[in-house]
């Protein structure tokens, strides 16, 4: 058992070299960090009629932000974790080592994590610092702010786990490259266009607000959003006019709970699709 | 581990296919103890595919697979590879790291102390080339770094396919007597190897494998037997005196070749000793002696060209 333990963070810290030396992650993260505080620049200006913080204002550009970059950053960094070591041929190696197939895609999870981790506390961190100081020490919605950050991490796993699961299906790496963008597409993109289609079709014929709901949780990134935009008080309001929440209040659990089940299935549908797999 | 298993492998009527691919087909061997163990067969014969079972990346599609007296592929066998070590055929590694990140890293998996790694790279030669990124390694070092990462720990079942493929004569005898240290230690060998002439050295005991069909297995002696194959026997004989001698030994054995000074025999394994006492007979006559067991190149041939 010691030596399972020991075993993870020894891929981890692998991973997290690798992920560092790939120059499409770095330029991501880049960029993440980089729109992080020019939207908190931007959104730092005066609000309006309804007081809020700055930080809860910047809670709801970042917010939309992280739902199109994090994903993104995840799927580039977990696709090819397995198709790649397979195709590359280095998995043969690494699979007659005392190293259980699991072991593999937990450290690779625990690189990756802690690689995306390091992004958000280095672009969000920054940028919550900045805000700070041009509040004059405003910090009001702190606990918004934090939530986001966390909230970011998780969603950012939820694609890891995605990702996994795409690499332990997909024959070739070309094949985990395309089923990747598709998956970043519908999630993040189309589904709530599709959403939006269908309501508009259905004017609240068929589509009642708890079955709404649940079509929104069962997207990760929607129940990303959920969670940000209608767990913080003031944030909802924010968003109240013009945001998906609108007139529906998810709370904070159901969106954790979804999200958190967004990594766990794909995390344990990829180890055992990984454990038939035969070299 | 039980007192009672004398295997260091143990495969019993094992078959792999792949759809309707037959690329096992029945096999059954065993592999002794502190061996070298040699599996020879044309390309596509199966060679790779056993050697993957034996490391449990595969499983058989019917029969069993047993190392160190335990099925490989079960998920208790993973605390086991510490005692395997593996170089496959065509070895990859990851093009952005250096030797050295790589061998420790490797020994990091193993449990293997991270001192080992300095003395391995001293050992194949790439000391110097430690802190080279391995995409600028050339086939012969990147073959180097694999012996290196497939011994650390000094496994007790090391695995070679294809070793010396691409190493200059001078590597190969490196590579060789690695090996040969790391057997005096006690470590059993399976190389599967197209390079008939260097194994044919190395090997206790070969495996000929056609159409994933075990066709012999035993050592060299065993196989020429077995394959009908005769002992050459080369006389040096006194001047003058060949025809004599030759006219003497023909009613017991047959004789190849005649000159003036060297006479060779061919006799059938078993009849070896009988033909040595007539040849004693012959007193001041025979000079010298040399005796040559079939190689294995013959004894592979023999196999592919003949059994079916």
């Amino acid at each position: 058992m010691i030596r399972m333990l020991h075993t993870i963070p020894i891929l981890a810290t692998k991973e997290v070299r690798d992920g560092l030396r790939n120059r499409w992650v770095v330029a991501t993260i880049l960029l993440l960090g980089t729109l992080a505080l020019a939207l908190s620049f931007l959104g730092s200006a005066p609000v309006g009629e309804i007081k809020a913080g700055i930080l809860e204002v910047s809670v709801v550009s970042l917010t939309s932000l992280s739902m199109y970059l994090l994903p993104l950053i995840a799927l580039m960094l977990s696709f090819d974790a397995l198709v790649g070591e397979f195709e590359h041929g280095t998995m043969l190696l690494l699979l007659t080592y005392p190293v259980a197939r699991w072991q593999i895609i937990a450290g690779k999870f625990l690189g990756h994590t802690t690689i995306l981790l390091v992004a958000i506390l280095l672009g969000y961190g920054s940028a919550l610092g900045i805000l700070i100081l041009v509040g004059d020490g405003d910090t009001t919605g702190w606990q918004a702010y934090s939530a986001m950050m966390a909230s970011s991490l998780l969603l950012g796993c939820v694609f890891l786990t995605i990702g996994y699961l795409i690499s332990s299906l997909a024959r070739e790496r070309a094949v985990a490259v395309g089923a990747a963008v598709g998956t970043w597409l519908m999630l993040v993109v189309l589904y709530d266009l599709g959403l939006l289609s269908a309501l508009i079709i259905d004017k609240g014929e068929y589509i009642s607000e708890g079955l709404f709901a649940v079509l929104m949780l069962a997207n990760p990134a929607d129940a990303y959003r959920l969670f940000n935009f209608t767990g913080f008080g003031e944030v909802g309001r924010l968003v109240g006019a013009t945001g998906v929440g609108a007139g529906f209040e998810s709370g904070l659990v159901a969106p954790l709970v979804a999200m958190g089940l967004w990594v766990v299935v794909p995390f344990l549908l990829a180890i055992a699709r990984f454990h038939r797999r035969e070299l | 581990m039980p007192a009672n298993t004398v295997h260091a492998i143990e495969l019993r009527a094992v078959d792999k296919r792949y759809g309707k691919a037959v690329v096992v087909d029945g096999i059954d061997l065993q592999v002794h103890r502190g061996e070298c163990f040699v599996l020879i067969g044309h390309n596509g014969a199966g060679k790779t595919t056993i050697m993957k079972l034996m490391l449990g990346l595969t499983r058989p599609s019917t029969g069993q697979v047993m190392v160190l007296a335990e099925d490989p592929a079960s998920r208790s066998f993973v605390v086991r590879r510490q005692a395997l070590g593996y170089l496959p055929e065509s070895v990859s590694f990851y093009p952005h790291m250096t030797g050295l990140e790589l061998l420790d890293y490797y020994a990091h998996l193993k449990g293997v102390p991270a001192t080992e790694v300095g003395q391995r790279l001293q050992q194949v030669g790439l000391h110097e080339a430690a802190t080279r990124r391995l995409n600028t390694y050339s086939k012969g070092m990147r073959q180097r770094l694999g012996l290196a990462q497939a011994i650390l720990g000094t496994p007790r079942l090391l695995f070679l396919d294809e070793p010396t493929t691409g190493l200059d004569p001078l590597l190969r005898r490196d590579f060789y007597r690695i090996i040969s240290d790391l057997r005096s230690s006690g470590t059993t060998v399976v190389i599967s190897s197209h390079a008939l002439n260097e194994i044919e050295a190395q090997a206790d005991r070969i495996a000929v494998i056609k159409h994933g069909r075990l066709v012999a297995c035993g050592s060299l002696q065993d196989l020429g037997r077995q394959a009908g194959f005769p002992v050459r026997t080369r006389l040096a004989v006194a001047p003058g005196s060949a025809a004599r001698v030759a006219e003497q030994l023909a009613a017991h054995t047959r004789i190849d070749r005649v000159n003036d000074r060297s006479i060779d025999l061919l006799c059938p394994e078993n009849e070896k000793m009988l033909v040595l006492r007539h040849i004693a007979d012959l007193g001041e006559a025979v000079l010298d002696i040399s005796m040559t067991a079939p190689r294995l190149d013959e004894i592979y041939l023999h196999y592919m060209n003949g059994v079916q």
